[in-house]
């Protein structure tokens, strides 16, 4: 047996035993989720809709089935490269694109909850990634970076989207601490509790919506509205996450999984 | 939802509710076409100048051509009768009802509804109003000011705004607002004003919604499923619901098409409409004066060629609405139309004058509900376009979309 | 001036015929219409060949009119009509036959009317009555036929000074005429007391100036005098007739019949005045519409009908007996049977051949139809003068 058969084989024995936990990290797609509002001279993103075909009834006496439509970027979702212009001609840069290998990767778990619960608008910067890692260790390479905010658990609240007159207020990177993790910390992706991978101030940045940019840009992935990722480790889990194959599609919704060792 | 309800026995059979027998001439269903419009017109002979009524196929006088023109609305009473005995479901449920009948001033003699306070010799001004049945039906009423409300059969005839519990779908657009605010001003019992998402924070503290009687509910009328708890969530008795939703963008077809905007205008205007009036005429016909207003941009009639989604789905639900009014029939819900041109607000901030304010749009939503008027055209834009088009309306296609 | 009528020479009429009425019928109006017809056979031994002329009239035979009717019945008749005027259907059936036989277009007219009456076949008739009527009567308040006579009345009694208690005493003289009509519905003797206090049905009308539905047949023979002889039928004359439709259609409110047209010919051919009437049977489907009948017929000047009431009496015994089997108002209103009623009651008192009491000495009858209310008013009227040969 190979090392990697035995790995393997060691990883099924935990997961059939429960040794190894699975956590859902995905919201429950459903009409009334929000989606990301834009300012108004932007088209918008159209939310989850479903409307039944049957139910055991005339139209389809013995099944049940719904017509579902929405958007890409719509309930917990995956943000392809080429949904951002940065990343218009990265290859594989479309979901149906994605490499299989990509479906799988750790994470690290950076926890901004009391950060964010002080200041709705908190800036993760690189000084604070680098006194993150001063405290928790350093960031691997490839590997998912999830910011658990504690965001999610606002979902059916007014301050999940946090929409005020002078628009949203949700934490997010700067583009310094997005250069640091692309660059210097090769993430695989920046996943979020948040409705964007950016913070909900992002326009306003001296550089916009760095997240998006700098990820894309650079063939890096996105994962938002998460949930649960109070459940994870800072480090060790691992990550699965397939995005449907539409072709040429730039996201889409998904369920996002984590490994865990049960504690 | 809390609101002050009527009382009601929880035991007792949910009360059917009748409308008088629809079965009419085409000549009477032109007259109530055009009373629909708020217009009293009887036949004129064009030979012989006769008018006549009942509605005729030929002139009584000279057997010559007869074409609808506005007449005088006064009137003379000559006999009354308190009807106490009928056959008909409706009228049973209604007993004792007063008729008469009435010298008109243009001529011909009619039987009419009568107010209570009419009798033998009275002047009388004649309504040419719709029935719950949906036909043109004339109502005498005395010349001099009375408060019409308080006859019971004239409330038969229109939908009385106090006491009564209203929906207002989209009461985040100007236009939504403004009905939010006069039909509390105008005495309603309770407004449900509808707020499609995202919701804001700033919503808590809305002067309108946070009116006396006012209350808000999600509601997004593209989603089939926020429509089903809106309705779960207001729960009891609803009156009136008014559709002020729309989505107003400009684009057209070839070029600029937009179309996701095209899209989303459809999902607002016709299935919005849809998801609205299935989910809540069942509710309305329960009621004994439900009435379903829709706010409808007069575009709906000839297209608009910089705002061609906008008016395709303003078309469709144009037609729509011609649907639910002829299902609703059967169940006495008024289903009323109300036309405006541009609005003064956001959605128009490129289109100049003229343009109706959303006040004016609200305050016209609660007077065709009070005089059960089927049909409005509110503004000089909407007029001028109902005109044109029920004049010539492959002419008005054309000059429109020039 | 028209050209006066010619007289109604070699016309015989004879046989009334009345199937007793029955307030409803499960049985359709062809099982009425040959009920008549079995009746006209036992009093005549006539059979289906000896028929060569038919007159029908009925709301509820459909969808058959006189043409399905005959083949229903066996007939094979050279002259048919139909009739639709319900109230003035008698009259006119009569003036039909009379000039058919007269000219020799048949030699043997039946006349018959019949309709059932089901359950709910008032309220069936009625929706579907008239164009008029359902674009312009029954949406204001669906009160039916009382609405229209409530606002008819009402006029009228504004008009003339007529009041209630005029009516009763019309009302309670029919009632005291079918105490003796076997055949008759209501016989149990009305009080002006309880006529009074009767319910409102659509002011002023109120229960006892209503008519009672009901399903019933009535039929009679015009036919030549030698024929009648040699069935050995008692038979009458006609001494005049007349007929008019939508008559005064200016006036605001009907407050007159078309009678009123066309009354000083129909005495002056009958040669005859009204104080030489014996029976009175006017068409009653309401007592306004009695009171009007006695005014345009020439009984009284227009305007003067209170005091004519106040100063007969209408009972079989008296001055001017009035719808002498009780009318319709008292014996039932067998649809269009209720248009022909009029002219086989003023046939048995001529004839003396009488349901219930005799009219002593009656020999010329008046009879009178009005017909089809449409929109405001009723819209057919006719009149007859029958005189019984010897």
């Amino acid at each position: 047996m190979t090392a990697a058969q035995s790995l393997v084989a060691d990883l099924a024995t935990a997961i059939a035993t429960g040794s190894v936990e699975i956590v859902d990290l995905t919201n429950v797609l459903s009409p009334d989720f929000p989606v990301i509002v834009l300012p108004s001279e932007f088209g918008q993103c159209e939310p989850f809709r479903m409307e039944t075909v049957s139910r055991y009834d005339g139209s389809g006496p013995a099944w049940y089935w719904n017509n579902i439509s929405m958007n890409e970027h719509t309930g917990t979702h995956f943000d392809a490269p080429a949904h951002w212009i940065t990343g218009k001609d990265v290859p594989n840069g479309t979901v149906d694109a994605v490499l299989p290998r990509d479906f799988v990767h750790p994470v690290v778990v950076i926890d901004i909850a009391a950060e964010a619960a002080q200041d709705e608008d908190f800036i993760v910067t690189r000084p604070f990634l680098e006194a993150w890692e001063r405290a928790n260790g350093p960031i691997p390479p490839r590997h998912w970076i999830f910011l658990r905010s504690d965001w999610s658990k606002r979902v059916g609240t007014l301050s999940y989207l946090n929409l005020r007159d002078d628009g949203a207020h949700s934490p997010g990177p700067d583009a310094d601490a997005m250069r640091f993790l692309v660059h210097d910390r090769d993430c695989v992706g920046l996943g979020v509790e948040t409705v964007g991978t950016d913070a909900g101030m992002c326009s306003h940045f001296d550089e916009p919506f760095p997240a998006h940019s700098i990820l894309h840009g650079n063939g890096r992935f996105g994962l938002q509205c998460l949930t649960n990722l109070d459940r994870l480790p800072t480090f060790g889990a691992v990550i699965v996450a397939m995005p449907l194959k539409i072709k040429g599609g730039s996201g889409s919704p998904l369920r996002v999984a984590a490994m865990i060792p049960r504690s | 939802m809390t609101a002050t309800r009527e009382k009601r026995d929880p035991l007792a059979r949910k009360r059917l509710r009748h409308v008088p027998m629809g079965l009419r001439s085409r000549a009477m269903h032109a007259l109530s076409a055009r009373a629909a419009q708020g217009r009293f017109v009887l036949q004129a002979c064009t030979e012989c100048g006769n008018v006549t009524y009942p509605p005729r196929d030929a002139c009584p006088q000279c057997w010559g051509e007869l074409s609808w023109q506005d007449q005088p609305d006064g009137g003379q009473v000559l006999c009354e009768t308190t009807v106490r005995v009928s056959t008909d479901l409706y009228f049973r449920d209604h007993m004792p009802w007063r008729m008469g009948k009435v010298l008109l001033n243009a001529g011909p003699v009619a039987l009419v509804h009568l107010h209570a306070a009419l009798h033998p010799g009275d002047q009388t001004v004649v309504r040419m109003m719709i029935d719950r049945g949906g036909n043109a039906a004339l109502f005498a009423i005395p010349a001099e000011g009375t408060d019409l409300m308080s006859d019971p059969q004239w409330r038969e005839f229109v939908v009385p705004v106090e006491g009564r519990i209203a929906l207002v779908s989209d009461a985040r657009s100007a236009i939504g607002r403004a009905v939010v605010k006069e039909l509390q001003a105008r005495g309603a019992e309770l407004v449900v004003a509808g707020l499609p998402g995202p919701s804001l924070a700033a919503d808590a503290n809305d002067a309108v919604f946070n009116l006396d009687r006012v209350q808000t509910i999600a509601l997004d009328v593209t989603d089939a499923t926020s429509v089903a708890e809106a309705a779960s969530r207001i729960g009891g008795p609803l009156d009136i619901v008014v559709n002020t939703a729309r989505h107003v963008r400009t684009g057209g077809v070839s070029a600029n098409p937009g179309f996701v905007e095209q899209r989303r205008a459809f999902e607002v205007s016709a299935m919005g409409f849809s998801r609205l009036a299935s989910t809540f005429a069942p509710i309305l016909a329960g009621r004994p004066n439900g009435a379903f207003v829709d706010i409808l941009s007069s575009s709906a009639l000839c297209g608009e060629v910089h705002q061609a989604g906008f008016a395709a789905a303003e078309a469709a639900r144009h037609s729509l609405l011609q649907s639910l009014r002829q299902e609703m029939r059967a169940t006495g819900v008024r289903v009323m139309s109300v036309f405006t041109g541009p609005v003064e607000d956001a959605d128009h901030q490129h289109v100049p004058p003229p343009k109706v304010a959303p006040s004016r749009i609200a305050s016209s939503v609660v007077d065709a509900l009070l005089n059960g008027r089927e049909q409005t055209c509110v503004g000089d834009a909407a007029q001028d376009a109902m005109e044109r088009w029920l004049t010539d309306p492959a002419l008005f296609v054309r000059e429109k979309n020039l | 001036m028209s050209k006066a009528q010619a007289p109604y020479t070699g016309v015989a009429v004879c046989a009334p015929i009345t199937v007793p009425y029955q307030r409803f019928s499960a049985e359709p109006a062809h099982w009425w219409a040959g009920r008549a017809l079995r009746h006209l056979r036992a009093m005549t031994g006539l059979g289906p060949s000896d028929i060569d002329g038919f007159c029908f009239a009925s709301f509820s035979s459909g969808p058959d009119s006189a043409v399905g009717m005959i083949q229903h019945l066996g007939l094979s008749p050279r002259w048919l009509d139909h009739i639709p005027t319900g109230g003035a259907s008698g009259v006119m059936a009569l003036r039909r036959a009379a000039r058919a036989v007269q000219c020799g277009d048949a030699e043997l007219v039946v006349c018959l009317a019949a309709d059932t009456n089901q359950i709910d076949s008032f309220r069936h008739s009625l929706a579907g009555f008239s164009r008029f009527s359902q674009d312009a009567v029954y949406p204001y308040g669906f009160g039916g036929p009382n609405a229209t006579f409530a606002l008819i009345t009402d006029a009228y009694m504004r008009e003339y000074g007529v009041t209630r208690e005029e009516f009763g005493k019309l009302c309670l003289a029919q009632r005291a005429n079918a105490g003796s009509n076997p055949m008759a519905l209501q016989r149990k003797p009305l009080t002006l007391d309880a006529y009074m206090a009767a319910r409102p049905i659509a002011d002023p009308v109120h229960l006892f100036d209503c008519v009672m539905p009901c399903a019933g047949a009535e039929a009679f023979i015009v036919t030549t005098p030698e024929r009648a002889e040699a069935l050995g039928l008692k038979m009458a004359q006609v001494l005049a007739t007349i007929e008019r439709h939508n008559a005064f259609p200016q006036d605001p409110v009907q407050s007159r019949g078309g009678w009123a047209m066309d009354i000083d010919s129909f005495w002056e051919t009958a040669r005859i005045t009204p104080a030489d009437v014996d029976v009175l049977q006017v068409y009653d489907d309401y007592p306004v519409i009695v009171a009007m009948q006695i005014e345009d017929l020439g009984f009284c000047e227009k305007g003067q009908v209170v005091q004519f009431i106040r100063a007969n009496d209408f009972t079989i015994t008296g001055d001017l007996p009035l719808n002498t089997n009780g009318g319709q108002l008292s014996a039932g209103q067998a649809g269009a049977a209720g248009g022909f009623q009029n002219v086989t009651e003023g046939l048995r008192q001529i004839l003396h051949m009488p349901l219930g009491d005799q009219v002593p000495d009656a020999r010329i009858a008046a009879v009178s139809g009005f017909g089809l209310v449409n929109y405001d008013r009723g819209v057919c009227t006719g009149a007859a003068l029958l005189e019984a040969l010897p």
